[in-house]
């Protein structure tokens, strides 16, 4: 079993809480639900939830990155 | 009706189907094998896994329901992307431990997983079963978006549909898993297209995405605020993401498209490069507005299809009125092979559940492997029929009713599931009457809706909460399986009845 961290599994690191930022920016509904500032024509609503689809993404490629 | 626009989808849909019938002999296999049929033989790499399950996942749900609902109910159906924001992390969390203790017992399915872990054969019924019911609405929903596209092409009667189904089934029938995965390459290249045309052409044709928005009423554009003792609009967004994101991966076309894969490190690497599509989710979302501010549903030409389709009308309205002829065909091709590619999915993976955990265990122990792979052909047949059944019986406004319902029959197997790839510490039977609970709860919930909708309020200390009734179903049988689980595992533990070890799961 040496192998195995006992957190949870072999690859298991602390770099994982960044996982948690999307998650909860993501359920923070009344961060986001405003008009401003606009960007781009387009509501803080909008552009908002669409630029945390690629923080999503890059906090996932950083665990990746970490973990191997 | 159109011949343009018909002749473009005909061509597009003529090659689709060569090449479903192709697919049978690309990385050849041995069909009279489950494995083979039902998960390509357990061999896609990271690109052709990317193309698989984004092609799986981003449905007719994608490009005709959540648009609808925007353009129907305004920024509400917004959630589509934090729900397709929350998946992922889950994804690269707990699906890599799935995909290792099950390439190592060689299970096709979930409820194997289940059956294997807590070796209950009822409860592994209970998953199996949900899994069937859950994905025939989830078929409906994509038999309704080729029904839109068909008909907004100004083809009447049943005929179209009926061809389209039988194409469907019977490139099913002979390639599995191997079809959905090549048309996947041609139906999201269609879909990227289009999409990247749109955003930008018409936005262009309206003055601009300030202008859009401009012409959205200040009741669509942004959540109301809640009011009084009440969390108001913001709890029925944050439950349908989140209940919605609980439910995805369970559902067995994902797992089936998870499973495929070749290692488990194609699926943590799919977990950072699957986003991509949510991003074109929620462009496709804004279709919605753009067809508001478009007009759509006030012009002549669109009275009869928002009168036979309702709002799911507004993209295929909304294409019609901005692209030349030629265009609006591939559009709608790519939205009807859109749906054809997660139906054949679905429908295998049904075909695989129903086979290994229902049909092998309870009525023919004793079944070689052909006869495994025969039974599961015919049964990706009768679960399209099934489908058919939701979309002439349940009378949804809006398609994605259809999803959400199907989303709160998943989620009941989640605490099996989820946490069953952790810890063995819940008991079998406990997992089994929670899961009884939930769907009572979660069912009960809807009719009590009269099938109208699946945001059920509740008030919790004082406070009206609005939310998705599949999140209240899973809070009530997690706390009936994890309650239940101390008792029964205090007079009878069944924790000795698992034919996994720790290590099987990361291997």
């Amino acid at each position: 079993m040496s192998e195995y961290h006992a957190g949870g599994g072999r690859n298991w690191s602390w770099a994982r809480l960044v996982l948690l930022v999307p998650f909860v920016l993501a359920l923070d509904v009344p961060l986001y639900n405003r008009v401003n500032p606009v960007f781009l024509g387009f509501p803080f609503f909008y552009w908002f939830q669409l630029l945390l689809v690629l923080v999503g993404a890059v906090a996932i490629a950083l665990v990746l990155l970490v973990e191997g | 009706m159109n011949g343009t626009i018909v002749t473009v989808f005909v061509v597009i849909f003529a090659l689709i189907t060569v090449m479903g019938f192709v697919a049978a002999r690309w990385r050849a296999g041995d069909m009279d094998l489950l494995h083979e049929w039902g998960l390509g033989g357990r061999r896609f790499g990271t690109f052709v896994a990317w193309f698989l399950i984004g092609g799986d996942l981003y449905t007719a749900y994608t490009f005709i329901a959540v648009p609808a609902l925007m353009f129907g109910a305004g920024a509400i159906g917004f959630f589509a992307v934090p729900y397709t924001i929350i998946i992922y992390p889950l994804l690269y969390l707990v699906f890599p431990r799935l995909w290792s203790v099950a390439k190592k017992h060689g299970y096709v399915t979930v409820s194997e997983f289940v059956g294997g872990r807590y070796r209950n054969r009822w409860l592994t019924l209970a998953i199996a079963a949900t899994g069937l019911l859950a994905t025939m609405p989830y078929i409906a929903l994509q038999l309704v978006g080729i029904q839109v596209v068909i008909g907004a092409m100004g083809l009447s009667g049943d005929l179209p549909i009926l061809i389209a189904f039988v194409i469907l089934a019977a490139f099913t029938y002979t390639s599995g898993l191997r079809a959905p995965a090549m048309i996947a390459f041609v139906k999201d290249g269609l879909i990227y297209l289009v999409v990247i045309v749109a955003i930008f052409a018409i936005p262009a044709q309206l003055g601009g995405w300030g202008a859009v928005f401009a012409k959205i009423p200040a009741a669509k554009l942004l959540l109301a605020a809640p009011k009084g003792a009440s969390v108001g609009a913001y709890g029925a967004y944050a439950t349908l993401a989140f209940g919605s994101a609980a439910a995805l991966f369970f559902y067995p076309h994902a797992i089936t498209g998870i499973l495929s894969s070749q290692s488990r490190q194609v699926v943590r690497r799919n977990a950072a490069l699957l986003p991509a599509y949510s991003l074109i989710l929620g462009l496709l979302a804004l279709f919605g507005f753009l067809a508001i501010a478009k007009g759509v549903g006030t012009l002549p030409g669109d009275v009869a299809g928002f009168k036979t389709f309702g709002p799911n009308f507004a993209v295929p309205a909304l294409i019609l009125a901005s692209f030349p002829s030629w265009f609006a065909g591939v559009a709608f091709a790519a939205i009807a092979v859109g749906a054809l590619v997660p139906a054949a999915v679905m429908s295998i993976a049904a075909a695989n559940l129903f086979t290994r955990d229902i049909y092998r265990p309870f009525f023919a122990p004793d079944c070689p492997p052909a006869a495994e792979a025969q039974v599961a052909k015919i049964v990706s047949l009768v679960v399209k029929l099934g489908a058919l059944a939701f979309v002439l019986f349940l009378p949804f406004k809006y398609a994605i009713q259809l999803q959400f319902l199907g989303g709160i029959w998943i989620s009941q197997t989640v605490p099996s599931i989820l946490i069953g790839l952790y810890t063995r510490a819940l008991n079998g039977w406990a997992l089994l009457v929670g899961w009884a609970a939930g769907m009572a709860v979660g069912s009960w919930m809807v009719a009590a809706l009269h099938f109208a909708g699946t945001v059920y309020p509740l008030h919790l200390f004082g406070v009206l909460v609005p939310g998705y009734a599949a999140v209240w179903a899973l809070a009530t049988n997690l706390v009936v399986s994890v309650v239940l689980s101390v008792v029964f595992n205090l007079l009878a533990s069944d924790r000795d009845r698992d034919e996994t070890v720790p290590a099987d799961y990361f291997t």
